[in-house]
Protein backbone atom coordinates (compact mmCIF):
# COMPACT_ATOMS: atom_id res chain seq x y z
CA UNK A 1 0.00 0.00 0.00
CA UNK A 2 1.15 3.54 -0.75
CA UNK A 3 2.93 5.31 2.10
CA UNK A 4 1.11 8.57 1.53
CA UNK A 5 -2.34 7.15 2.40
CA UNK A 6 -2.90 7.33 6.15
CA UNK A 7 -6.04 5.59 7.44
CA UNK A 8 -5.92 5.55 11.24
CA UNK A 9 -9.67 5.04 11.65
CA UNK A 10 -9.90 2.27 9.07
CA UNK A 11 -6.87 0.63 10.66
CA UNK A 12 -9.02 -0.04 13.73
CA UNK A 13 -11.13 -2.36 11.58
CA UNK A 14 -8.14 -4.59 10.95
CA UNK A 15 -7.82 -5.49 14.62
CA UNK A 16 -9.30 -8.66 16.05
CA UNK A 17 -9.35 -12.26 14.88
CA UNK A 18 -12.09 -11.88 12.27
CA UNK A 19 -11.73 -11.22 8.55
CA UNK A 20 -11.36 -7.55 7.66
CA UNK A 21 -12.59 -5.93 4.48
CA UNK A 22 -10.09 -3.13 5.12
CA UNK A 23 -7.26 -5.65 5.06
CA UNK A 24 -8.58 -6.94 1.73
CA UNK A 25 -8.91 -3.43 0.29
CA UNK A 26 -5.38 -2.52 1.36
CA UNK A 27 -4.00 -5.59 -0.36
CA UNK A 28 -5.29 -4.06 -3.62
CA UNK A 29 -4.48 -0.42 -2.88
CA UNK A 30 -1.97 -0.21 -5.71
CA UNK A 31 -5.03 0.32 -7.93
CA UNK A 32 -6.11 3.99 -8.07
CA UNK A 33 -9.79 3.15 -7.67
CA UNK A 34 -9.20 1.08 -4.54
CA UNK A 35 -6.76 3.59 -3.07
CA UNK A 36 -9.25 6.43 -3.47
CA UNK A 37 -12.02 4.21 -2.09
CA UNK A 38 -9.97 3.79 1.09
CA UNK A 39 -9.27 7.53 1.16
CA UNK A 40 -12.91 8.50 0.80
CA UNK A 41 -13.99 5.91 3.35
CA UNK A 42 -11.45 7.21 5.89
CA UNK A 43 -12.77 10.73 5.32
CA UNK A 44 -16.35 9.51 5.79
CA UNK A 45 -15.43 7.91 9.11
CA UNK A 46 -13.61 11.05 10.20
CA UNK A 47 -16.39 13.45 9.15
CA UNK A 48 -19.20 11.08 10.14
CA UNK A 49 -20.99 11.43 6.83
CA UNK A 50 -21.22 9.57 3.55
CA UNK A 51 -19.79 10.98 0.34
CA UNK A 52 -21.67 8.94 -2.25
CA UNK A 53 -24.16 10.33 -4.74
CA UNK A 54 -26.92 8.24 -6.25
CA UNK A 55 -26.75 7.53 -9.97
CA UNK A 56 -30.25 6.60 -11.12
CA UNK A 57 -29.81 6.54 -14.87
CA UNK A 58 -26.64 4.57 -15.47
CA UNK A 59 -27.22 1.15 -16.93
CA UNK A 60 -27.04 -1.07 -19.94
CA UNK A 61 -28.98 -0.20 -23.09
CA UNK A 62 -32.38 -1.93 -22.91
CA UNK A 63 -31.95 -3.11 -19.34
CA UNK A 64 -33.58 -1.45 -16.34
CA UNK A 65 -31.67 -3.42 -13.74
CA UNK A 66 -28.31 -4.93 -12.94
CA UNK A 67 -26.33 -1.73 -12.45
CA UNK A 68 -26.40 0.44 -9.35
CA UNK A 69 -25.01 3.88 -10.05
CA UNK A 70 -22.76 5.66 -7.58
CA UNK A 71 -20.68 8.83 -7.89
CA UNK A 72 -18.30 10.39 -5.42
CA UNK A 73 -19.58 13.68 -4.02
CA UNK A 74 -15.95 14.87 -3.78
CA UNK A 75 -14.38 13.69 -7.07
CA UNK A 76 -11.78 16.45 -6.95
CA UNK A 77 -10.34 14.83 -3.80
CA UNK A 78 -10.80 11.23 -4.90
CA UNK A 79 -10.87 11.08 -8.71
CA UNK A 80 -10.41 7.30 -8.70
CA UNK A 81 -13.96 6.87 -7.37
CA UNK A 82 -15.56 9.72 -9.30
CA UNK A 83 -17.65 6.91 -10.81
CA UNK A 84 -18.05 3.82 -8.66
CA UNK A 85 -20.93 1.82 -10.14
CA UNK A 86 -21.85 -1.66 -9.00
CA UNK A 87 -22.64 -4.46 -11.45
CA UNK A 88 -24.82 -7.36 -10.35
CA UNK A 89 -24.19 -10.61 -12.20
CA UNK A 90 -26.79 -13.37 -12.13
CA UNK A 91 -25.23 -16.18 -10.11
CA UNK A 92 -25.54 -19.86 -11.06
CA UNK A 93 -28.22 -21.78 -9.12
CA UNK A 94 -26.85 -22.85 -5.76
CA UNK A 95 -23.64 -20.83 -6.29
CA UNK A 96 -21.79 -23.68 -7.94
CA UNK A 97 -18.82 -22.48 -9.99
CA UNK A 98 -15.91 -23.98 -11.78
CA UNK A 99 -12.59 -22.21 -11.26
CA UNK A 100 -12.66 -21.51 -15.01
CA UNK A 101 -15.95 -19.62 -14.61
CA UNK A 102 -14.61 -17.55 -11.74
CA UNK A 103 -11.48 -16.74 -13.72
CA UNK A 104 -13.65 -15.56 -16.63
CA UNK A 105 -15.47 -13.15 -14.38
CA UNK A 106 -12.32 -11.88 -12.72
CA UNK A 107 -10.48 -11.36 -16.00
CA UNK A 108 -13.33 -9.16 -17.21
CA UNK A 109 -13.54 -7.33 -13.90
CA UNK A 110 -9.81 -6.76 -13.60
CA UNK A 111 -9.80 -5.21 -17.05
CA UNK A 112 -12.91 -3.04 -16.75
CA UNK A 113 -13.50 -2.50 -13.04
CA UNK A 114 -11.88 -2.12 -9.66
CA UNK A 115 -11.28 -5.84 -9.17
CA UNK A 116 -13.33 -5.72 -5.96
CA UNK A 117 -16.20 -8.17 -5.51
CA UNK A 118 -18.79 -9.13 -2.95
CA UNK A 119 -19.56 -12.83 -3.19
CA UNK A 120 -22.52 -12.68 -2.82
CA UNK A 121 -25.07 -9.91 -2.31
CA UNK A 122 -28.09 -10.54 -0.10
CA UNK A 123 -30.27 -11.33 -3.11
CA UNK A 124 -27.70 -13.82 -4.31
CA UNK A 125 -25.97 -12.10 -7.21
CA UNK A 126 -22.25 -11.83 -7.69
CA UNK A 127 -21.62 -8.18 -6.92
CA UNK A 128 -18.84 -6.46 -8.84
CA UNK A 129 -17.98 -3.26 -7.00
CA UNK A 130 -16.72 -0.14 -8.72
CA UNK A 131 -16.54 0.78 -12.39
CA UNK A 132 -17.12 3.79 -14.60
CA UNK A 133 -20.04 4.59 -16.88
CA UNK A 134 -17.98 4.16 -20.06
CA UNK A 135 -16.94 0.63 -19.01
CA UNK A 136 -20.49 -0.64 -18.49
CA UNK A 137 -21.32 -1.61 -22.07
CA UNK A 138 -17.92 -3.31 -22.64
CA UNK A 139 -18.40 -5.28 -19.40
CA UNK A 140 -21.88 -6.35 -20.49
CA UNK A 141 -20.66 -7.37 -23.94
CA UNK A 142 -17.87 -9.49 -22.52
CA UNK A 143 -20.06 -11.07 -19.84
CA UNK A 144 -22.80 -12.05 -22.28
CA UNK A 145 -20.25 -13.34 -24.79
CA UNK A 146 -19.36 -15.89 -22.12
CA UNK A 147 -23.02 -16.66 -21.32
CA UNK A 148 -23.28 -14.60 -18.16
CA UNK A 149 -26.08 -12.10 -17.66
CA UNK A 150 -26.88 -9.26 -15.31
CA UNK A 151 -29.11 -9.77 -12.30
CA UNK A 152 -32.06 -7.71 -11.17
CA UNK A 153 -32.31 -4.35 -9.43
CA UNK A 154 -34.97 -1.69 -9.07
CA UNK A 155 -38.68 -2.52 -9.32
CA UNK A 156 -38.23 -5.81 -11.05
CA UNK A 157 -38.03 -9.52 -10.38
CA UNK A 158 -34.81 -9.77 -8.45
CA UNK A 159 -32.40 -12.53 -9.35
CA UNK A 160 -34.01 -15.78 -8.14
CA UNK A 161 -31.85 -17.64 -5.69
CA UNK A 162 -31.79 -21.05 -4.05
CA UNK A 163 -30.04 -23.38 -1.64
CA UNK A 164 -27.76 -26.13 -2.90
CA UNK A 165 -30.79 -28.45 -2.91
CA UNK A 166 -30.53 -32.06 -4.03
CA UNK A 167 -27.03 -31.41 -5.41
CA UNK A 168 -25.61 -31.94 -1.95
CA UNK A 169 -28.43 -32.13 0.58
CA UNK A 170 -30.45 -35.22 1.45
CA UNK A 171 -33.28 -33.13 2.93
CA UNK A 172 -34.20 -31.40 -0.32
CA UNK A 173 -37.89 -31.99 -1.01
CA UNK A 174 -37.69 -30.64 -4.55
CA UNK A 175 -35.07 -29.64 -7.08
CA UNK A 176 -34.41 -26.05 -6.03
CA UNK A 177 -31.70 -25.66 -8.66
CA UNK A 178 -34.01 -26.68 -11.50
CA UNK A 179 -36.86 -24.42 -10.37
CA UNK A 180 -34.51 -21.44 -9.96
CA UNK A 181 -33.06 -22.02 -13.41
CA UNK A 182 -36.54 -22.33 -14.87
CA UNK A 183 -37.94 -19.17 -13.26
CA UNK A 184 -34.84 -17.17 -14.19
CA UNK A 185 -35.20 -18.11 -17.84
CA UNK A 186 -38.99 -17.92 -18.10
CA UNK A 187 -39.23 -14.45 -16.60
CA UNK A 188 -36.35 -12.65 -18.33
CA UNK A 189 -38.52 -9.63 -19.17
CA UNK A 190 -39.64 -9.29 -15.56
CA UNK A 191 -36.01 -9.60 -14.43
CA UNK A 192 -34.49 -7.02 -16.78
CA UNK A 193 -37.37 -4.62 -17.44
CA UNK A 194 -38.77 -3.17 -14.23
CA UNK A 195 -42.55 -3.34 -14.44
CA UNK A 196 -43.65 -3.92 -10.86
CA UNK A 197 -44.71 -1.62 -8.03
CA UNK A 198 -41.46 -2.44 -6.29
CA UNK A 199 -38.91 -5.23 -6.04
CA UNK A 200 -40.00 -8.89 -5.97
CA UNK A 201 -37.60 -11.45 -4.57
CA UNK A 202 -38.03 -15.21 -4.91
CA UNK A 203 -35.94 -17.61 -2.88
CA UNK A 204 -36.10 -21.36 -3.00
CA UNK A 205 -35.17 -23.57 -0.06
CA UNK A 206 -35.35 -27.33 -0.36
CA UNK A 207 -36.60 -27.99 3.18
CA UNK A 208 -37.85 -26.13 6.27
CA UNK A 209 -34.25 -25.51 7.40
CA UNK A 210 -34.60 -22.69 4.86
CA UNK A 211 -30.91 -22.20 4.17
CA UNK A 212 -31.63 -19.19 1.92
CA UNK A 213 -33.54 -17.51 4.79
CA UNK A 214 -36.39 -17.14 2.31
CA UNK A 215 -39.03 -16.61 5.01
CA UNK A 216 -37.33 -13.44 6.23
CA UNK A 217 -35.61 -12.21 3.11
CA UNK A 218 -37.84 -12.83 0.13
CA UNK A 219 -41.23 -11.71 -1.11
CA UNK A 220 -41.92 -15.27 -2.20
CA UNK A 221 -40.47 -18.14 -0.23
CA UNK A 222 -40.76 -21.58 -1.85
CA UNK A 223 -39.91 -24.01 0.92
CA UNK A 224 -39.64 -27.76 0.39
CA UNK A 225 -42.07 -29.79 2.47
CA UNK A 226 -43.70 -33.22 2.57
CA UNK A 227 -47.28 -34.36 3.16
CA UNK A 228 -46.94 -37.86 4.51
CA UNK A 229 -45.01 -39.28 7.47
CA UNK A 230 -41.36 -38.74 8.36
CA UNK A 231 -39.39 -41.80 7.23
CA UNK A 232 -37.80 -43.69 10.11
CA UNK A 233 -34.98 -46.21 9.90
CA UNK A 234 -35.46 -48.04 13.23
CA UNK A 235 -32.15 -49.91 12.94
CA UNK A 236 -30.34 -46.55 12.75
CA UNK A 237 -32.32 -45.37 15.79
CA UNK A 238 -31.10 -48.45 17.65
CA UNK A 239 -27.53 -47.56 16.68
CA UNK A 240 -27.97 -44.05 18.07
CA UNK A 241 -29.29 -45.54 21.34
CA UNK A 242 -26.49 -48.11 21.55
CA UNK A 243 -23.88 -45.40 20.98
CA UNK A 244 -25.15 -43.56 24.05
CA UNK A 245 -26.70 -40.66 22.14
CA UNK A 246 -29.31 -39.01 24.36
CA UNK A 247 -32.37 -38.96 22.10
CA UNK A 248 -34.59 -37.99 25.01
CA UNK A 249 -32.67 -34.80 25.75
CA UNK A 250 -31.59 -33.73 22.27
CA UNK A 251 -34.65 -34.71 20.24
CA UNK A 252 -37.77 -35.60 22.20
CA UNK A 253 -37.61 -32.74 24.71
CA UNK A 254 -36.84 -30.24 21.98
CA UNK A 255 -39.78 -31.25 19.77
CA UNK A 256 -42.11 -28.20 19.81
CA UNK A 257 -45.30 -30.29 19.83
CA UNK A 258 -43.91 -33.21 21.84
CA UNK A 259 -45.06 -35.63 19.17
CA UNK A 260 -42.06 -37.98 19.47
CA UNK A 261 -41.66 -40.89 21.87
CA UNK A 262 -38.99 -43.52 22.35
CA UNK A 263 -40.05 -46.99 23.41
CA UNK A 264 -36.94 -49.05 24.05
CA UNK A 265 -35.00 -48.61 20.83
CA UNK A 266 -38.04 -47.76 18.74
CA UNK A 267 -38.86 -44.16 17.85
CA UNK A 268 -42.49 -43.19 17.23
CA UNK A 269 -43.75 -39.93 15.73
CA UNK A 270 -47.34 -38.76 15.86
CA UNK A 271 -47.17 -37.15 12.41
CA UNK A 272 -50.60 -35.55 12.78
CA UNK A 273 -49.04 -33.25 15.40
CA UNK A 274 -45.76 -32.68 13.57
CA UNK A 275 -45.02 -29.08 12.60
CA UNK A 276 -42.26 -30.14 10.20
CA UNK A 277 -39.67 -28.01 11.97
CA UNK A 278 -37.10 -30.66 10.93
CA UNK A 279 -35.20 -30.45 14.22
CA UNK A 280 -35.42 -34.22 14.73
CA UNK A 281 -34.30 -34.87 11.15
CA UNK A 282 -31.34 -32.55 11.63
CA UNK A 283 -30.25 -34.24 14.85
CA UNK A 284 -30.82 -37.83 13.69
CA UNK A 285 -29.82 -37.62 10.00
CA UNK A 286 -28.96 -41.31 9.72
CA UNK A 287 -32.35 -42.41 11.01
CA UNK A 288 -34.89 -39.81 9.92
CA UNK A 289 -35.71 -38.23 6.58
CA UNK A 290 -38.58 -36.26 5.07
CA UNK A 291 -41.62 -38.19 3.83
CA UNK A 292 -41.97 -39.48 0.29
CA UNK A 293 -44.82 -37.22 -0.87
CA UNK A 294 -42.80 -34.09 -1.46
CA UNK A 295 -43.47 -30.62 -2.79
CA UNK A 296 -43.27 -27.08 -1.45
CA UNK A 297 -45.06 -24.60 0.75
CA UNK A 298 -45.30 -21.03 -0.49
CA UNK A 299 -45.14 -18.05 1.83
CA UNK A 300 -45.32 -14.42 0.79
CA UNK A 301 -44.22 -11.10 2.18
CA UNK A 302 -40.81 -11.46 3.85
CA UNK A 303 -38.70 -8.32 3.67
CA UNK A 304 -35.99 -6.28 5.34
CA UNK A 305 -36.82 -2.93 7.00
CA UNK A 306 -36.67 -0.66 3.95
CA UNK A 307 -39.47 1.93 3.50
CA UNK A 308 -41.67 0.07 6.01
CA UNK A 309 -40.60 -2.26 8.82
CA UNK A 310 -39.31 -5.80 8.41
CA UNK A 311 -41.87 -8.52 7.80
CA UNK A 312 -41.78 -12.27 8.14
CA UNK A 313 -43.49 -14.18 5.34
CA UNK A 314 -47.11 -15.39 5.64
CA UNK A 315 -47.96 -18.92 4.57
CA UNK A 316 -50.29 -18.77 1.57
CA UNK A 317 -50.13 -22.25 0.01
CA UNK A 318 -49.38 -25.11 2.44
CA UNK A 319 -48.50 -27.56 -0.31
CA UNK A 320 -47.95 -27.31 -4.04
CA UNK A 321 -46.62 -29.88 -6.48
CA UNK A 322 -43.22 -28.97 -7.87
CA UNK A 323 -43.42 -30.88 -11.09
CA UNK A 324 -40.43 -30.48 -13.37
CA UNK A 325 -41.93 -32.76 -16.01
CA UNK A 326 -44.91 -30.44 -16.18
CA UNK A 327 -42.57 -27.46 -16.62
CA UNK A 328 -43.37 -26.17 -13.12
CA UNK A 329 -46.74 -24.96 -14.43
CA UNK A 330 -48.42 -24.84 -11.02
CA UNK A 331 -45.76 -22.46 -9.72
CA UNK A 332 -45.92 -20.25 -12.83
CA UNK A 333 -49.69 -20.09 -12.65
CA UNK A 334 -49.70 -19.01 -9.00
CA UNK A 335 -46.85 -16.54 -9.50
CA UNK A 336 -48.57 -14.84 -12.42
CA UNK A 337 -51.87 -14.55 -10.53
CA UNK A 338 -50.00 -12.91 -7.64
CA UNK A 339 -48.23 -10.46 -9.94
CA UNK A 340 -51.46 -9.64 -11.76
CA UNK A 341 -53.35 -8.77 -8.58
CA UNK A 342 -50.43 -6.87 -7.01
CA UNK A 343 -49.84 -4.96 -10.24
CA UNK A 344 -53.50 -3.98 -10.47
CA UNK A 345 -54.06 -2.91 -6.88
CA UNK A 346 -50.62 -2.31 -5.34
CA UNK A 347 -49.20 1.13 -4.66
CA UNK A 348 -45.88 2.59 -5.70
CA UNK A 349 -43.00 1.11 -3.60
CA UNK A 350 -45.37 -1.28 -1.85
CA UNK A 351 -43.88 -4.74 -1.33
CA UNK A 352 -46.18 -7.75 -1.55
CA UNK A 353 -46.14 -8.24 2.26
CA UNK A 354 -47.20 -4.65 2.88
CA UNK A 355 -49.82 -5.01 0.16
CA UNK A 356 -51.32 -8.08 1.88
CA UNK A 357 -51.38 -6.20 5.20
CA UNK A 358 -53.16 -3.26 3.60
CA UNK A 359 -55.80 -5.10 1.57
CA UNK A 360 -56.15 -7.90 4.19
CA UNK A 361 -55.32 -11.56 3.71
CA UNK A 362 -58.95 -12.32 2.87
CA UNK A 363 -59.04 -9.90 -0.06
CA UNK A 364 -55.64 -11.03 -1.24
CA UNK A 365 -56.59 -14.71 -1.23
CA UNK A 366 -59.76 -13.94 -3.15
CA UNK A 367 -57.77 -11.83 -5.60
CA UNK A 368 -55.29 -14.56 -6.42
CA UNK A 369 -57.88 -17.36 -6.31
CA UNK A 370 -56.51 -19.33 -3.36
CA UNK A 371 -58.93 -20.94 -0.90
CA UNK A 372 -58.62 -19.87 2.75
CA UNK A 373 -57.09 -22.66 4.82
CA UNK A 374 -56.39 -23.17 8.54
CA UNK A 375 -52.64 -23.30 7.84
CA UNK A 376 -52.73 -19.64 6.80
CA UNK A 377 -53.60 -18.61 10.34
CA UNK A 378 -50.44 -17.48 12.11
CA UNK A 379 -51.41 -18.46 15.64
CA UNK A 380 -54.41 -19.71 17.64
CA UNK A 381 -57.11 -17.08 18.20
CA UNK A 382 -55.62 -14.94 15.45
CA UNK A 383 -58.72 -13.63 13.68
CA UNK A 384 -58.08 -13.60 9.95
CA UNK A 385 -61.51 -12.13 9.18
CA UNK A 386 -62.19 -14.88 6.72
CA UNK A 387 -65.81 -15.80 6.24
CA UNK A 388 -66.67 -18.76 4.10
CA UNK A 389 -69.39 -18.55 1.47
CA UNK A 390 -71.34 -21.22 3.39
CA UNK A 391 -71.52 -18.84 6.34
CA UNK A 392 -73.48 -16.31 4.31
CA UNK A 393 -75.64 -19.00 2.76
CA UNK A 394 -76.65 -20.26 6.21
CA UNK A 395 -77.38 -16.71 7.31
CA UNK A 396 -79.80 -16.11 4.47
CA UNK A 397 -81.60 -19.44 4.79
CA UNK B 1 -60.33 -6.75 -29.48
CA UNK B 2 -56.70 -7.00 -28.35
CA UNK B 3 -54.01 -6.56 -30.99
CA UNK B 4 -55.96 -4.00 -33.05
CA UNK B 5 -53.52 -1.14 -32.41
CA UNK B 6 -50.00 -1.39 -33.85
CA UNK B 7 -47.26 -1.68 -31.23
CA UNK B 8 -45.46 1.28 -32.83
CA UNK B 9 -48.53 3.44 -32.25
CA UNK B 10 -48.67 2.42 -28.59
CA UNK B 11 -44.96 3.20 -28.21
CA UNK B 12 -45.55 6.64 -29.77
CA UNK B 13 -48.44 7.29 -27.38
CA UNK B 14 -46.33 6.23 -24.43
CA UNK B 15 -43.48 8.43 -25.57
CA UNK B 16 -45.87 11.36 -25.65
CA UNK B 17 -47.04 10.62 -22.10
CA UNK B 18 -43.42 10.47 -20.88
CA UNK B 19 -42.56 13.69 -22.72
CA UNK B 20 -45.56 15.50 -21.26
CA UNK B 21 -44.62 14.66 -17.71
CA UNK B 22 -40.84 15.13 -18.08
CA UNK B 23 -39.50 17.21 -15.22
CA UNK B 24 -42.79 16.99 -13.34
CA UNK B 25 -43.45 13.40 -12.49
CA UNK B 26 -41.49 10.17 -12.80
CA UNK B 27 -43.69 7.59 -14.49
CA UNK B 28 -43.59 3.86 -13.94
CA UNK B 29 -44.23 1.19 -16.56
CA UNK B 30 -47.67 0.75 -14.99
CA UNK B 31 -48.53 4.42 -15.55
CA UNK B 32 -47.78 4.08 -19.26
CA UNK B 33 -49.79 0.88 -19.46
CA UNK B 34 -52.78 2.53 -17.79
CA UNK B 35 -52.54 5.55 -20.06
CA UNK B 36 -52.79 3.54 -23.28
CA UNK B 37 -55.43 1.20 -21.87
CA UNK B 38 -57.49 4.27 -20.98
CA UNK B 39 -57.16 5.41 -24.59
CA UNK B 40 -57.72 2.13 -26.42
CA UNK B 41 -59.62 -0.03 -23.94
CA UNK B 42 -59.96 -3.67 -24.96
CA UNK B 43 -58.43 -3.02 -28.36
CA UNK B 44 -55.09 -3.74 -26.70
CA UNK B 45 -53.80 -6.32 -24.25
CA UNK B 46 -51.23 -6.13 -21.47
CA UNK B 47 -48.85 -8.06 -23.70
CA UNK B 48 -49.24 -5.31 -26.30
CA UNK B 49 -48.29 -2.70 -23.71
CA UNK B 50 -45.27 -4.74 -22.64
CA UNK B 51 -44.13 -4.99 -26.25
CA UNK B 52 -44.61 -1.25 -26.68
CA UNK B 53 -42.49 -0.46 -23.62
CA UNK B 54 -39.81 -2.83 -24.90
CA UNK B 55 -39.82 -1.01 -28.24
CA UNK B 56 -39.68 2.36 -26.53
CA UNK B 57 -36.64 1.38 -24.46
CA UNK B 58 -34.80 -0.63 -27.10
CA UNK B 59 -35.11 2.24 -29.57
CA UNK B 60 -33.36 4.51 -27.07
CA UNK B 61 -36.20 7.05 -27.05
CA UNK B 62 -36.69 6.37 -23.34
CA UNK B 63 -34.51 4.90 -20.61
CA UNK B 64 -35.11 3.26 -17.27
CA UNK B 65 -34.27 5.35 -14.24
CA UNK B 66 -34.20 4.53 -10.55
CA UNK B 67 -34.83 6.72 -7.56
CA UNK B 68 -36.48 4.66 -4.84
CA UNK B 69 -38.50 2.84 -7.47
CA UNK B 70 -37.92 2.32 -11.20
CA UNK B 71 -39.27 4.77 -13.74
CA UNK B 72 -39.28 5.36 -17.51
CA UNK B 73 -37.78 8.69 -18.51
CA UNK B 74 -36.43 10.66 -21.42
CA UNK B 75 -32.67 10.20 -21.77
CA UNK B 76 -30.82 13.00 -20.03
CA UNK B 77 -27.72 13.64 -17.98
CA UNK B 78 -28.67 13.46 -14.35
CA UNK B 79 -27.57 16.21 -12.01
CA UNK B 80 -25.53 13.89 -9.80
CA UNK B 81 -23.40 12.52 -12.64
CA UNK B 82 -19.70 13.39 -12.54
CA UNK B 83 -17.75 14.01 -15.73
Amino acid sequence: MSDELKTPLLDELEKGPWPSFIKDLKSMADRPMVKDLLGQLEKSYRDKRGYWKHGGLVGIMGYGGGVIGRYSAIPEDFPGVSHFHTVRVNQPSGWFYTSEALNEIMDIWDEHGSGLTNMHGSTGDMVLLGTTTQELEPIFRELTAKDWDLGGSGSDLRTPSCCIGPARCQNACYDTLALTYNITHKYQDELHRPMFNYKYKIKMSGCPNDCTAAMARSDMAIIGIWKDDIQIDQSAIAEYVDSGFNIQEYVIEKCPTKCITLEGKELKIDNSDCLKCVHCINVLPKALSPGKERGAAIALGGKAPIVEGALFATLIVPFIEIDEENGFEEVHDLLERIWEFWDEHGMNRERIGEFIERVTLKTFLEGIGVEPMPQQITQPRDNPYIFYEEYYEEETE
Amino acid sequence: MAGEVPIEQLADDMFQVVSDSAGQKKLKAKDLTKAVIAKYGDKISKDDTKAAIKLLIDSGRCVYGYFGGSSIELPHTEASANE
